[in-house]
């Protein structure tokens, strides 16, 4: 099955954007979305190519949507319900405690 | 606040994407999975340690050195090594050589594959829809937008990455460098002419270091 992660060939996606001394990383978020992929991985319930099937998984219009460590996100969940290490109520309660928690 | 696409609504400055990498480190870390001080390693390692200063130090010492690039065309991971560099996502190394005749560029059109260890983590342009899709239907046209021109006479050869085997370009090495230092040379090697998406160009004359 072929999928929005495969992009070669595709036509009309625009420009390249390079940007000139570019970050390693660009948001804060991202250093520990990053991090946390890596550190789960080495627990070893999964390997490189579950991980990429598992952000292949998204949505296609919101992976179009969504920037790359968004992906790692998006993945990382899924990985970490699949394998019971969380589940899918304990991720959204922290969220919706960590949103009420949230300076304003 | 709330100018950007991912801030959470409700007028709180954390946007949800932000929530969830909390969410996911706190549960983490409390269950015991997670070591937060691995996580600031990790982000150390990446960030300050690991990047295309090591791609360049295999290059110049390529130019440099023939018998060393006689190797690392015959078996990159074994020759990189032989520098240091090794380590996740290279474990599978192919090195090809820019001639006047052949210029290669590098893609990962799924997804991101990039060779960590000499060039570190991509740049967003590489995992970026644009380019994974364009580079391999039009390579000259990519190469154009990106500032390079390659002759009608020049083959181009696009390299598509997969999980097991990345790819480090060597540029071809500047007339006017000749009797320069490993040092030196390397300090002219951009990461983007390591992807095949740039040349390397000599300073003009007076601007050597």
């Amino acid at each position: 099955m072929n999928g929005i992660h495969d992009m070669g060939g595709m036509h009309g996606l625009g420009p390249i954007d390079r940007e000139e001394n570019e970050p390693v990383f660009h948001h804060a978020w991202e250093r520990r979305a990053f991090a946390l992929n890596m550190a789960a991985g080495f627990l070893g319930e999964w390997n490189i190519d579950m991980s990429r099937y598992a952000r292949e998984q998204m949505p296609p219009a919101e992976y179009l949507a969504t920037s790359y460590y968004e992906h790692w996100l998006w993945g990382l969940e899924r990985l970490l319900v699949e394998k019971g290490l969380l589940t899918r109520a304990e991720i959204e309660a922290r969220v919706a405690e960590l949103r009420r928690l949230a300076p304003r | 606040m709330s100018d950007h696409h991912d801030h959470a609504e409700e007028g709180s400055p954390l946007t949800e994407t932000e929530l969830r990498v909390r969410a996911l480190e706190s549960l983490l870390v409390e269950k015991g999975l997670v070591d937060p001080t691995a996580l600031d390693a990790l982000i150390d390692t990446y960030e300050t340690k690991v990047g295309p200063r090591n791609g360049a130090h295999v290059v110049a010492h390529a130019w440099a050195d023939p018998a060393y690039k006689v190797r690392l065309l015959e078996d990159g991971s074994k020759a990189i090594a032989e520098l240091g560099y090794m380590g996740r996502q290279g474990e599978d190394m192919v090195v090809l050589e820019n001639t006047p005749k052949v210029h290669n560029m590098v893609v990962c059109t799924l997804c991101s594959c990039y060779p960590w260890p000499v060039l570190g983590l991509p740049p967003v342009w590489y995992k970026s829809a644009p380019y994974r899709s364009r580079a391999v239907l039009d390579p000259r046209g990519v190469l154009r937008e990106l500032g390079v021109e390659v002759p009608e006479d020049v083959e181009v050869r696009v390299w598509d990455s997969t999980s097991e085997v990345r790819y480090l370009v060597i540029p071809e090495r500047p007339r006017g460098t000749e009797g320069w230092s490993e040092a030196e040379l390397a300090g002219i090697v951009t990461r983007d002419s390591m992807i095949g998406v740039a040349k390397v160009q000599a300073p003009a004359r007076g601007g050597r270091r």
